[in-house]
């Protein structure tokens, strides 16, 4: 083949995917930051440059605060307890413990089910009075009445157990997917030198999963964003703001108030916050993991 | 296997505590599942009280299935999950095979520009992709809910890591013989992928038939919302909250994937590792 023709197949083949990538994820982060210096057009009210003001309106809003340090909060509490269950899953069902076949699927499931179905079964769970939760606390003698959901200080902590309840499971075959990929020969050789069950897990088994740490990281991380099904159905964002997350506020502001310009404005804070979880991937991932 | 590939397996008290740990975090992981199964198949009198002398019913499933238009809804979910995935195979095949076989200027470029879509993904740029469907048109149409996902960097990303595995000495047979590009994709590439095809292909459709935030936004009539959607309208508006009938729509509009998990839990499980293994 020439090398014209070459070119020209690369581009052709490469084209509709390409087409339709620019259009729904190039374009709209280009337009959205366009979009967010102008004012919301109503009725016959068109949409005019305003330079940084849907920003400076960002600033002063405090639901926007509320929601990012509920967001960070969030993430803070689900991610690391998601990846060390899952890390703990994982080496029990790698280990032939009785009954490993229930326990993978018991593990797995969750992650099957959409979230929303998930939100649905958690909100019924943690009725006050009638729920499982409640029920189970009341014969632990401890008061029945309480609202997970509705109160302030507990209903982000009840959204954070569904979270990790959903996506423990996961992340724990990305663990598993490693173990199994990990040469027999390595423990054999350390148990010859002697070391300890716990000693080889830290220096060798862990170390050696450290690429699919990461990964799974990221992903938790992305995750923690962009998922907020469950905000929708268990609180939508209550009690008082308590558990709006940044994708939820978005949402509000966007499909609820149809600010669509303030939107776009809350839109780029969580594009910033992937551009920059994707820099720290691009610095400390891509250098150590070389699938390229 | 022998004993000695698990030399590192925990052994006497260890093994006991490990495995009632393991066994707790089981339990409690598939008690919510197990409540809303208890819930769903008994008289709502029974829907808080664990009674093994209860009576089973399908009285609840019959209800959720009276009360809401799930038939459509999942006719709606059925075809969303085929228009996405036959678009996606078509275009991740054409583009993977493009970025692992061919030179061309700007590859690299190109390649970099679809890995932006990893990170932001098309759930979080709802506000743009609204306005464009707008313009377009499209609103309210089931073709709205698949068409930003058709371009799938992910299905790019692993499609082409599949593709550059396969030798290169097959695909200057298949050249020598007189095939064009287009027929070695089809005659070599595709067929030695088939693992891969399959793996991305029950990713994708449990997060197509799992997904709500976009259809909920650019849906707006029984005709085009896919069942998540759905169910949410069904269980949000007054039901004078009867845990029971809400119980049984959620397992029912959860069931087909339910079903098709359990029944190929093995396949499930290989496909989401061998989709993360990168």
């Amino acid at each position: 083949m020439t090398r014209t023709r070459e070119w020209l197949y690369g581009w052709l083949l490469l084209m509709p995917a390409f087409v339709l990538l620019v259009l729904f994820t190039h374009f709209p982060a280009v337009a959205n930051l366009w979009h967010s210096f102008f004012s919301t057009p109503r009725g016959a009210r068109k949409a005019v440059f305003i330079g940084a003001d849907n920003y400076r309106q960002l600033a002063e809003d405090p639901i926007f605060w509320r929601a990012l340090s509920n967001n960070l909060w969030y993430a803070l509490g689900t991610i690391p307890l998601s990846i060390v269950l899952a890390l703990a899953m994982a080496l029990w069902v790698n280990d032939r413990l009785p009954g490993r076949g229930f326990l993978r699927l018991a593990y797995f499931t969750p992650t099957v089910l959409p979230m929303i179905a998930v939100a649905n079964i958690w909100l019924f769970f943690y009725t006050p009075e009638y729920g499982l939760l409640a029920q189970v606390l009341g014969k632990l003698g401890v008061d029945a009445s309480h609202n997970w959901l509705g109160s302030q200080s507990t209903a982000l902590g009840a959204l954070m157990v569904v979270t990790v309840w959903k996506e423990a499971g996961f992340f724990m075959i990305f663990y598993l997917a490693a173990l199994q990929s990990m040469s027999p020969h390595l423990a054999e050789a350390a148990s010859i030198e002697g070391a300890s069950r716990w000693y080889f897990f830290r220096r060798v088994t862990f170390p050696l999963l450290m690429p699919t740490t990461l990964f799974v990281l990221v992903n938790a991380v992305i995750n923690a964003f962009r998922l907020v099904d469950h905000v929708v159905v268990m609180t939508r964002g209550g009690p008082d703001n308590a558990t709006s997350l940044l994708l939820y506020y978005i949402y509000e502001i966007g499909f609820r108030f149809w600010d669509s310009a303030y939107a776009a404005a809350l839109t780029m804070v969580l594009l910033v916050l992937l551009g920059a979880t994707a820099l720290a991937q691009f610095v400390f991932l891509e250098r150590r993991t070389h699938y390229r | 296997m022998n004993a000695s590939t698990h030399v590192y397996e925990p052994a006497g008290g260890a093994r006991a505590l490990e495995t009632v740990a393991a066994w707790l975090l089981g339990v409690l992981w598939v008690l919510p599942l197990l409540y809303a199964v208890w819930t769903a198949f008994h008289p709502a009198a029974y829907s808080t009280r664990v009674d093994l002398s209860a009576p089973w019913t399908l009285d609840n499933f019959v209800a959720a299935w009276r009360a809401a238009p799930f038939a459509r809804y999942f006719a709606n979910t059925m075809m969303l999950v085929t228009i996405v995935l036959v678009a996606q195979l078509v275009l991740v095949t054409l583009a993977a095979y493009a970025f692992a076989r061919f030179d061309f200027p700007g590859r690299n470029i190109a390649f970099g520009l679809v890995l932006v879509q990893l990170m932001i993904m098309p759930d979080v740029l709802i506000v743009e992709n609204y306005r464009t469907m707008t313009v377009l048109g499209l609103r309210d149409t089931i073709l709205a809910i698949a068409l930003p996902y058709m371009a799938s960097a992910f299905g790019i990303f692993l499609l082409r890591q599949t593709f550059k595995t396969v030798p290169r000495e097959l695909d200057e047979a298949a050249r020598v013989e007189g095939c064009s590009p287009l027929q070695t994709l089809w005659r070599v590439y595709v067929p030695l992928a088939r693992p891969t095809y399959l793996a991305y292909a029950l990713v994708s459709v449990s997060y197509h038939w799992n997904n709500f935030l976009w259809p909920l936004i650019i849906t707006n009539s029984v005709e085009t919302r896919p069942v998540t959607v759905g169910l949410q309208v069904f269980s949000a508006t007054d039901q004078g909250i009867d845990w029971s009938i809400i119980t049984a729509a959620t397992l029912l509009s959860t069931g087909p994937l339910l079903i098709a998990f359990l029944l190929f839990q093995r396949q499930f499980v290989q496909s989401f590792m061998r989709a993360g293994i990168r």
